[in-house]
């Protein structure tokens, strides 16, 4: 024991505790590491970083000015130099000045502008259940309600339309649920049929071949009714949109089942359509719905621009989707197929239990790829001189003799609507696929 | 004792038609074609009845009537005299002219975007990730509008470039860029094909165009016989002086001895004379179409990139293969079975996507066909079934080379 005390008193310090652990070099850790490995890590990343801020630097540089030294409040452009009187700014007035008509067209009656609003507002709780799952089903049902509301909201006239157009459909569910059990088909092809006789009723009534109508009390419930080459501005592009998404889904679902059915003569009409309408550019489509479509329609039919635009659209989107599908179905596991005709279910029962929810899971974001650039294509319309966001800010808006010559405050513009839409819409996707990753990682 | 019994033979009933699997699908497509039969003959009869009602025949003799307009780009000899057929033709080169261009240039952003995107660095991989989001997020019609803006609202006018006190000075004193488009230098033959106009000049480009296959396949030979040396002894000869030889010297003697010189633009009259001129409306829908898609084509760079797995790399690497190699031999011909397939796809876009052209005064098949001489015959059902076979007959021609493509590079499985 004396012995370690001497030795101990021998050597000059030992320590007896451990050392408290020093914080890392600077240059080893928090902010500073990080700059180095991110930003300046060797010669080529270091001039990269460089360049990179120069190039932020320049555009900033062009358009802070511009933009915070924006007008917002003038009537016309001339007003709105003045106010500038030459220093660099925005003038963005004629955003504020020209709102309503960027949104709704130039056309819309103004003192109506609460109907377009109101049905936009409303979509979002149509859209709600279906894009978010955990929301309570029953919420469903107005979603199945909404396209009737909006209808009625936008165009207006009498309830009855659309009304007996909802009945008509609510009759074929029906229908049709109490034929499922015995046969798909069975079920559909009833179905539709009922569908068209509550139609043709609906039509007797509202018809008495003279012009008139034959109950008269039925057209009491009436919103002022506006012709649909009224429509314009972002309010047309966000009609389009969701219009032909949702009609091309269930198209699209049946043209890519249809390009996988062993059936040769159904699978090379498919295949048919298919590839033609993906070897055409959409605008040669537009240009059919504005000058031919016309003539496939009975004559004197005079169906309007806006409708022959959407079943064009429609068609189109509808092949592209059937594309991403058939990419989905084709993904599936072979046993997925075999064990569903193991378990004795039918090709309808197999289709609609087992394959299509894998399948339409693993194409999600396809679809939403498809009905993002549907979106964007939209704007196609302005070629065949409809007033769409694009066409309202090339026709009325930079050819008033106000604000002739404002150009980047209204395509800017423009570009963020479009922007903060598609964008949406990728990241939910995003989110999706996330939410349905079922497989362990 | 075991009872075989062959299926029934029993005679054929007509309910099998429906509920025996054997017939069943048969049924289907009768009732399918019956169906299909319909809707054709109520379309077509429709059609006809409407034509009849208005008046009008379905005929494609307009082809060769006069055209009746000009056209300012354009890559043939053109006058307004010249038939609506060769008005269609001009536009046809013209689509092709600034597809194949744009599909260029959209390569060229897609790589370095995509390559960039993957970077180590922070700031030029978020950078690169905006681009792309911008991009892809706004309309390429938007797009093409804002970039003509720019060229003709930014760009100075030519006569801001006259008097001793111009506005705007020619860029190097050889390209001017002003509000109608882009003159450059125009390479042009001094000696052996003279000034006898654009088809000697087209000749003499026809020739270089020559040399170069020749040096191509020159430069192929001797890099295979290097390869065949290299197996035979193990050592490599050098060969990248020498293939820099096949590929250079020809052409140079070639321009040496043509006397390819450059023709400055100059300011006559109202507007630039001389060189080469691109105008606005093509340099508006070439550099749109090339940036939008080139955003998409930097995300198909930047997944087949991080398809091949790490693995691959330090796979090449415990081999001892240097890391320039391990990029080329290893880690490229990986990414790029998954990269090309949508790349084309991205081209085919391009090509339809420059239909857009009309938006701005540029004259493709879509202005030309379907614009103009629509609007001018009134033939729109002929004008419009010609356009849509134009664009099938590249799309189907497009994704048969992709489709042998896919074939050529599938993995060799057994």
């Amino acid at each position: 024991m004396s012995d370690t005390h001497a030795h101990a008193n021998s050597v000059a310090f030992v320590r007896t505790e451990t050392v408290p652990q020093a914080a890392p070099p600077s240059n080893a850790a928090g902010p500073a590491k990080w700059v180095k490995d991110n930003l300046f890590a060797g010669v080529g990343n270091s001039i990269l970083t460089i360049l990179a801020f120069l190039v932020i630097y320049l555009i900033l540089a062009k358009t802070m000015p511009w933009l915070l030294n924006g007008i917002w409040d003038a009537p016309s452009l001339s007003a709105c130099r003045e106010i500038l009187n030459g220093a660099t700014g925005g003038c963005f007035a004629v955003l504020s000045e020209r709102w309503n008509q960027l949104l709704f067209g130039f056309k819309y009656p103004s003192e109506l502008y609460w109907r377009p609003a109101l049905a936009f507002a409303m979509l979002f709780a149509a859209a709600a259940p279906v894009l978010f799952f955990d929301l309570p089903r029953k919420l469903l049902i107005f979603t199945g309600l909404y396209p009737f509301i909006a209808f009625w909201l936008i165009w207006g006239g009498p309830v009855f339309y659309p009304a007996m157009a909802l009945i008509g459909i609510i009759v074929a569910y029906k229908v049709f649920a109490r034929l499922e059990k015995q046969s798909f088909a069975l079920a559909m092809g009833a179905g539709v049929l009922a569908a068209f006789v509550v139609w043709y009723i609906a039509s007797f009534l509202g018809d008495d071949g003279q012009g008139g109508r034959r109950v008269e009390a039925l057209f009491a419930i009436s919103l002022e009714a506006v012709p649909s080459r009224d429509l314009g501005g972002f309010m047309l592009n966000m009609m389009l949109g969701v219009t032909c998404v949702s009609l091309s889904l269930p198209l699209g679902i049946a043209l890519a089942l249809g390009r996988q059915s062993s059936m040769p003569l159904i699978k090379y009409v498919c295949v048919i359509f298919i590839e033609f309408i993906r070897g055409v550019p959409l605008i040669t489509l537009l240009f059919v719905a504005n000058v031919m479509l016309g003539y496939f329609f009975p004559p004197g039919a005079g169906v309007d621009l806006f409708i022959r635009v959407v079943i064009m659209i429609t068609l189109f989107s509808a092949a592209y989707i059937a594309e991403v599908i058939r990419g989905g179905l084709a993904a599936l596991p072979k046993g997925q197929y075999e064990a569903a005709d193991s378990l004795g279910l039918d090709y309808a029962q197999a289709t609609r239990l087992i394959i299509l929810p894998q399948a339409l899971k693993i194409s999600i974001p396809g679809i939403v790829n498809v009905a993002v650039g549907l979106f964007k294509d939209t704007t196609l319309v302005s070629v065949i001189s409809m007033f769409d966001l694009v066409g309202m800010i090339r026709g009325p808006i930079l050819a008033s003799t106000d604000w002739n010559g404002v150009y980047w405050e209204l395509f800017c513009f423009a570009a963020l609507l479009f922007f903060i839409v598609c964008y949406g819409i990728s990241q939910y996707s995003q989110w999706l696929e996330r939410r349905l990753a079922t497989e362990h990682r | 004792m075991t009872i075989m019994t062959d299926p029934p033979k029993g005679s054929f009933r007509l309910s099998m038609l429906l509920n025996d699997t054997r017939y069943r699908s048969l049924t289907l497509q009768a009732i399918a074609a019956f169906l299909l039969a319909l809707v054709i003959f109520y379309l077509a009869n429709n059609v006809v009845t409407n034509l009849a009602r208005l008046g009008l025949n379905i005929s494609f003799d307009f082809l060769g009537a006069p055209a009746g307009y000009d056209i300012n780009q354009r890559l043939i000899e053109y006058t307004s005299q010249s038939s609506n057929f060769r008005a269609a033709l001009v536009g046809i080169l013209n689509t092709l002219l600034v597809a194949v261009l744009a599909c260029a240039m959209a390569t060229i952003f897609g790589v370095v975007a995509g390559v960039l995107r993957l970077s180590n660095n922070w700031l030029v991989s978020k950078l690169m990730a905006v681009y792309v989001e911008i991009f892809r997020n706004i309309p390429v019609l938007i797009w093409i509008l804002i970039i003509y803006g720019i060229m003709t609202v930014v760009l100075p006018a030519p006569n801001s470039f006259r008097g001793d006190n111009a506005t705007s000075t020619m860029f190097l004193g050889i390209s001017a860029f002003t509000n109608r488009g882009v003159y450059l230098p125009g390479p042009e033959f001094s000696r052996i094909f003279g000034d006898t106009g654009i088809l000697s000049a087209g000749i003499g480009w026809l020739v270089a165009i020559a040399i170069l296959i020749g040096s191509y396949f020159g430069a192929r030979t001797v890099t295979k016989r290097a390869t065949r040396i290299q197996e035979a002894t193990g050592i490599r000869p050098a060969t990248t002086l020498v293939n820099l030889a096949i590929w250079f010297v020809p052409l140079i003697v070639f321009f040496i001895i043509t006397g390819l010189g450059f023709e400055i633009p100059e300011l006559k009259g109202f507007n630039f004379k001389g060189g080469v001129k691109i105008g606005a409306p093509l340099i508006a829908i070439w550099f749109a179409l090339s940036i939008y898609t080139g955003a998409f084509i930097a995300e198909n760079v930047r997944a087949g990139i991080q398809a091949v797995s790490k693995g691959q790399t330090e796979a090449a690497g415990a081999l001892g293969i240097r890391p320039g190699r391990i990029m080329s031999l290893v880690v490229l011909p990986q990414a790029l079975r998954v990269i090309i397939p949508p790349l084309i796809s991205n081209y085919l876009n391009i090509t339809k996507n420059s239909s857009l052209a009309i938006l701005v005064g540029y004259a493709d098949v879509t202005a030309t066909l379907g614009g103009i001489t629509l609007n001018q015959t009134g033939r729109a059902i002929e004008c419009i079934v010609l356009l849509m076979l134009f664009y099938l007959i590249i799309s189907l021609t497009i994704s048969g080379v992709v489709n042998v493509y896919n074939n050529s590079i599938k993995l060799k499985e057994r």
